[in-house]
């Protein structure tokens, strides 16, 4: 066990290396970040200054080791326009974008568990294709239109829930006892980019549970219980459900970290302070250190679940940690 | 007798071709392939048909002058209803833009951005990333290894993030679009070819093509992709509704396509002010033909995936 975690290291931490590898080298091929601080026509002063502030005047291997020398004392290098490390601005608004990424997580686990439960159980009948057309039009409908509708109609016509932003209540780190409230106030703020945003997943949700739930309710081992004349009801919740939940399980971790990095268009539908509007002022201010962290963080975030991910399945399944 | 049993495979061949096509026709998705259909070629066609040009504004008739700004001479009239509403007129179906733009034009040339962006770029994503994945599969050793690698660091990065960082980099554009779609979506193609190659290439015909001293290069070409082709095609189809929602993202967030271009996503942004004035139209009818054409990407893509993958069948 202990060899195989140690590969699973190993093997994360050549992924990172190469995912900020990548990252810096397809910033600098594809592009130049200076494009993005001065427009055509800048002053060629100007832009020599950006380049020498960011380090971009010196060679290409110096630039490199200071980026990951940089990297590894966990320096995400200064934004620009507020002259705060990234790092700061970023974990103040962490929390934010925690509590909506959770928020949309349990509606995504709420509405696509059951639903795909009852689409499997019930296949090829109506009950299956109302689950099949939700989960079609989950994936089809972009998280932004239908958070624009929701404005529409709870918030234009009906006047219902708040439009805008996140409410009084904040997460602040230096003082403790804003921690827990944080979390359990300012609702009617949240459900509308949370639904906006956990709609996508729902139906990715939908998908996975009816096809593990399928996939288990064809496998011997049920036959062979509905065979010993168990009542169909703990056939499903005692034998189908536990073991059609693994892969959904696994899914439902990644998606949460996911919902937490890519709900950019949202937040700014509903200018929810999370790191994804970071990200987007980040864009139009023009601060590439900024744009830089955000995405960095995010690819950390994501590998460092897949390692987790990885040990636990290890734990449940020896087969998996003999296998390599 | 004898005549009968020679001919019989030949019959039973033919009525099943036959009757295999007529499956074929039977089971495709017909409202998705309607719905693409007219899509492309609103598209094609959108200088023929669309009623007003996409960038510059309607002319306003003298009526709507005199009822907005109580005089004759008016540059135009932004923000008319659809039809059917009280204001509305014929002339400007689905109604006029905050610069006075007919938003039915605008929505045709918007099938243009959107159908070419998304196709291009997941094109040229899916030629990439099959040759990478194909000859990570073919060749093995540290091919595999160094290519599997990167394909999996790419992998971790959610697309819309790590398009954003490269949008951010490359300035808005249409061209830049395709570019960064191809650069974010290759990896998932590499995957797919991979893995179906380390089947493939295990096969008798991929043996016997290595016996006879066929060149590597030949083999992978006219033994190996032809025989990936099933699977790539399955990804591309699912991969280009996402593409679309990417580009509807960037143009969305202003670093898409730029301004006047007539994007879906970006018409939206553009209408979020007058949405909180009450006129919803403007922000939903580009929602509707985004959900549309994802929609039916998705459900034809589903189609191949089950009629390519027996065993998905009835699933």
């Amino acid at each position: 066990m202990r060899k195989y975690i140690l590969i699973r290291a190993v093997y994360s931490v050549v992924t990172l290396w190469l995912l900020v590898t990548i990252i810096f080298g397809l910033v600098r091929l594809t592009g130049d970040p200076v494009t993005m601080k001065a427009e055509a026509g800048a002053d060629a002063a100007y832009i020599a200054q950006l380049r020498h502030n960011w380090g971009l005047d010196q060679p290409l291997y110096r630039q490199y080791t200071s980026y990951i020398g940089n990297l590894l004392l966990g320096d995400f290098g200064h934004s620009f326009g507020k002259s705060l490390p990234v790092k700061t601005i970023y974990l103040e608004r962490l929390p934010n974008s925690l509590k909506l990424g959770f928020a949309a997580f349990v509606i995504s686990l709420v509405l696509g568990i059951p639903l795909g439960m009852l689409s499997a159980l019930r296949v090829n009948t109506w009950w299956d294709s109302v689950g099949k057309t939700i989960a079609l039009l989950g994936l089809s409908m972009p998280g932004f239109f239908v958070g624009l509708v929701l404005i529409i109609v709870f918030g234009v016509q009906l006047h219902w829930l708040p439009v805008l932003g996140k409410g009084a209540s904040a997460f602040i780190w230096s003082n403790p006892s804003t921690w827990v409230p944080f979390w359990f106030k300012d609702w009617s703020h949240l459900a509308m980019p949370a639904f906006a945003l956990g709609w996508y997943f729902a139906g990715a949700m939908l998908r996975i549970t009816r096809s593990g739930m399928l996939d288990v309710l064809d496998s011997d081992y049920i036959k062979l219980v509905r065979l010993k004349g168990v009542p169909e009801q703990v056939v499903i919740a005692k034998h189908a459900l536990k073991n059609s939940m693994i892969p959904v399980l696994t899914l439902a971790g990644l998606n949460l970290l996911i919902m937490v990095n890519v709900a950019v268009v949202i937040e700014v539908i509903f200018n929810w302070p999370g790191v994804g509007q970071l990200l987007y002022d980040g864009l139009s201010n023009r601060d590439f250190p900024m744009v830089q962290g955000v995405v960095l963080m995010s690819g950390v975030m994501i590998v460092v679940l897949n390692f987790v991910i990885d040990v636990l399945y290890g734990y449940v399944d020896p087969r998996i940690r003999l296998s390599r | 007798m004898a005549t009968i049993t020679r001919r019989m495979p030949l019959i039973i061949g033919v009525s099943q071709a036959v009757r295999r096509s007529s499956d074929v026709a039977r089971e495709a998705p017909f409202i998705p392939l309607l719905v693409l259909t007219l899509l492309v070629f609103f598209a094609i066609f959108a200088p023929v048909i669309a009623p007003h040009s996409a960038l510059d504004p309607v002319k306003p008739t003298r009526e709507q002058c005199l009822a907005k700004y109580g005089m004759a001479a008016c540059p135009y009239v932004d923000n008319v209803p659809p039809f059917w509403a009280h204001e509305g007129s014929v002339r400007t179906p689905l109604g006029t833009d905050f610069l006075g733009r007919d938003v039915l034009s605008r929505l045709m040339y918007g099938a243009r951005i959107s159908l070419v962006v998304a196709l291009t770029g997941t094109l040229v994503a899916g030629v990439i990333g099959t040759l990478l994945g194909v000859l990570a599969g073919y060749l093995g050793r540290w091919w595999d290894q160094i290519i599997m690698r990167i394909t999996d660091a790419w992998l971790t990065m959610p697309s819309l993030v790590f398009a954003i960082l490269l949008s951010s980099v490359r300035g808005p554009g249409l061209w830049n679009i395709v570019v960064i779609l191809a650069l974010v979506f290759w990896s998932r193609y590499a995957r797919v070819a991979r893995g179906e190659v380390l089947t493939i290439r295990e096969r008798d015909f991929v043996k016997l093509a290595e016996i006879n001293g066929v060149r590597k290069l030949r083999i992978i070409f006219r033994h190996i992709v032809p025989n990936v082709i099933n699977s790539v095609m399955v990804v591309f189809s699912l991969q280009v509704g996402v593409a679309v929602i990417i580009e509807a993202s960037l143009s969305f967030l202003g670093v898409g396509v730029p301004p006047p271009e007539p994007s879906w996503g970006l018409m939206m942004a553009q209408e979020r002010e007058s949405l909180m004035e009450g006129k919803w139209w403007l922000a939903v009818f580009p929602g509707i033909c985004i959900t549309m054409l994802v929609l039916s990407a998705n459900m034809l893509g589903d189609w191949l995936r089950v009629r390519l993958d027996p065993q998905l069948r009835n699933r």
